[in-house]
């Protein structure tokens, strides 16, 4: 591997004459319109906002060794920062990362570190809460529909938000849950859709890479929120807004402390302050009053003057968890496996 | 609709697939070929046909040109197993992964495309009566798959052909001596299900959730094999166990939205809990015979002094 290494530091010096060189690894197709389609809109950003920058992806790219090579062969060919974009490239990422000490690798999502390896990731629970405004305001039936991936915390979390928003525009809002257990299945996604809106849901809202859930909503007439990026061409009229992620700033802010030598290894979890996260376009028939609240708390979340998670906070069992008055810490808000009140649905009990 | 017209309607929206997919299966067992790739059959039909709909605006010429490639596929898998005599374990697994990795191919830049997805029809009169209108307000190709249904169960059960195909299933030499071409039914039998197989991605990407997405089948080609042995290759049952497992499928999300309290991690794993269970007991050779079935199955054909 000292070949390797040394090959990294010759390559590297010439790359640096020429400018910065970044590589990016992606679990999903770049056209998936979901995550890592958002990934590389951030990818494209990042190379038109900094004209010195070099950038190259690997697409598909599955994780456990598949990654672990992607990530050596980027390193090797003279990459010196490296973003992983998936949680699953974590032990990956710290393999290649101890071989190449001199290459930066930034991980999303997850948590590990070292010398040169950063993590970050978006609070993209501040858009489920805006999001979660605008279903609150145009159920009639206060039943809102959420077809939700998987039972982690990250899920719930977006899950509470979404709720929190939706009641603090109509109380009786209750958000009905149903898990799929996969990211990505549409037929099963679909499905799921379509046995809320049966139970009596007229807005459904989802945490899927797929917008099928949002195609199922525009059948059967009622109105969906899209997730990851704005899925409103698979269902125009049904697609109400969508919470979705927008990393070309952040990439640029961190590819920038690289180039200024002032990078350090450390935690990001940015939201709207650095415009990491927003919302799609909301659709005409939601009142102008709505959109008006949306944009204030948006504007507050820009100015980091409101936190989603503050007290007096309900679980869905009626247990009170956060005082009045309090505001639950980023650890506390990163480990949430608990429905806030208004959730109808289970968590099968995690094996933390 | 009333919820348990609403159940049945989705049973049969999310057993139509496997209903093509188990059919395919069917028709190629029964002449003695075990192909284990459904599933890269029923994604390339998927793509196929979602590609041919997103640039001709047709589904129905998606619909023709996904059969072909299924078509072309089974003659291919034919190639190799029954002309060449390859294991048909291996063959099999061979296009799960050809199948898994070309439709990923093919269909990266239609990620993310639309298409007008294959209309739902209410028939008239029949799809007005409570219950039986859940089978009549579906998709068309689910009325398709009802008369492919019907055309396989005729052949298979009723006719001179189906008989045949049985025999060349069963005991190839016999049929061989008494002239019945055990190639040419092979071939045929292979084609035709690769064809139906390819259907049922086809309904997928097309009615289903009309999109493409890799890997958007999730295992489903595996559950018609289960369902071919569940069914005893019997066309009747196979149609009873595709619906079953329809209806299993729908069913986890509507108990889900009446708040009872099954674990969906035990829900969601039916189905594989179900395949393991078929399978096992159909590793046994007793079993096997017990079941029915075809008793060539997985083995080649060689004619003696040739080749």
């Amino acid at each position: 591997m000292r070949k390797a290494g040394l090959l990294a530091v010759v390559l590297l010096a010439v790359a640096l004459g020429f400018g910065l060189k970044v590589g990016f690894v992606y679990v999903g197709p770049v056209g998936d319109a979901g995550w890592s389609y958002a990934h590389d809109q951030g990818r494209q950003y990042l190379e038109k906002v900094l004209p010195g920058v070099e950038t190259a992806y690997f697409e598909s790219v599955p994780e456990g060794v598949e990654a672990t090579v992607k990530l050596r062969q980027l390193a090797a060919s003279g990459f010196e920062l490296i973003y992983a974009t998936s949680y699953g490239y974590m032990d990956s990422v710290l393999e290649v990362a101890k071989e190449f000490p001199n290459t930066i690798f930034m991980h999303c999502s997850g948590f590990k570190r070292a010398e040169n390896v950063g993590t970050y990731f978006g609070r993209i629970y501040q858009a489920d809460f805006l999001v979660g405004i605008v279903a609150g305001a145009m159920t009639k039936s206060n039943l809102i529909g959420y077809v939700a991936p998987h039972p982690i915390p990250e899920v719930v979390r977006g899950i509470n938000a979404f709720t929190l928003g939706a009641r603090l525009v109509n109380p009786n809002a209750k958000v009905k849950v149903v898990w799929v257990n996969a990211w990505f299945d549409p037929a099963t996604e679909k499905e799921a859709a379509l046995s809320l809106i049966e139970a009596g849901c007229d807005v459904i809202a989802h945490g899927q890479d797929s917008p099928a859930a949002n195609q199922a909503a525009q059948e059967k007439g009622v109105w969906s929120i899209g997730y990851n990026t704005d899925m409103s061409k698979f269902a125009p009229e049904s697609h109400l807004t969508a919470a979705i992620w927008n990393w070309g700033p952040l990439y640029v802010e961190i590819t920038k402390s690289v180039m200024d030598g002032t990078w350090k290894s450390e935690d990001l979890w940015p939201g709207f302050e650095k415009g990491v996260v927003d919302i799609a376009p909301i659709h005409p028939a939601v009142p102008k009053s709505v959109v008006k609240l949306v944009e204030t708390y948006k504007y507050l979340f820009q100015k980091g003057e409101y936190k989603v998670f503050k007290g007096p906070l309900y679980d869905n069992e009626g247990n009170l968890r956060v005082k009045e008055g309090e505001v639950m810490t980023d650890h506390e808000i990163w480990d949430m496996y608990w429905f806030v009140q208004g959730v109808e649905g289970s968590l099968p009990s995690s094996g933390e | 609709m009333e919820t348990v017209d609403a159940l049945l309607q989705a049973t049969i929206r999310a057993g139509t697939p496997l209903l093509y997919a188990a059919l395919g299966e069917l028709v190629t067992e029964k002449s003695g070929v075990l192909n284990l790739g459904v599933e890269g059959f029923m994604l390339m039909g998927a793509v196929s046909g979602f590609i041919v709909t997103n640039i001709t605006g047709s589904a129905f010429m998606g619909i023709c040109v996904a059969a072909f490639v299924g078509f072309t596929m089974g003659t291919l898998y034919a190639f190799l197993t029954v002309e060449f005599a390859l294991n048909q374990v291996v063959t099999g697994l061979a296009f799960v992964l050809g199948g898994t990795g070309l439709s990923g191919f093919l269909g990266k830049g239609y990620i993310g495309k639309t298409i007008s997805q294959v209309p739902v029809w209410t028939v008239p009169v029949l799809g007005k009566i409570p219950v039986i209108r859940a089978f009549f307000t579906q998709d068309w190709l689910v009325y398709f798959s009802y008369l492919l249904f019907l055309l396989v169960w005729l052949v298979v059960k009723k006719t001179r052909i189906g008989m045949e195909l049985s025999a060349v299933g069963e005991n190839p030499r016999s049929a061989d001596s008494a002239g019945i071409s055990v190639y040419r039914y092979r071939f045929l039998a292979s084609a035709l299900g690769g064809a139906l197989m390819a259907l049922g991605g086809a309904h997928i990407s097309l009615a289903y959730a009309p999109m493409w997405v890799e890997n958007m089948t999730a295992g489903r080609g595996w559950i018609a094999l289960v369902i071919v042995i569940f069914a005893f290759w019997d066309p009747l049952r196979a149609l009873f166990g595709a619906y079953l497992f329809g209806g299993v499928s729908a069913l986890q999300y509507r108990v889900q939205t009446l708040n009872i309290g099954v674990s969906p991690y035990i829900l969601g794993m039916l189905p594989y809990l179900v395949t393991i269970g078929v399978m096992i007991f159909f590793s046994s050779e007793r079993a096997r015979r017990l079941l029915g079935a075809p008793s060539s199955l997985g083995k080649p054909y060689l004619r003696e002094g040739e080749k």
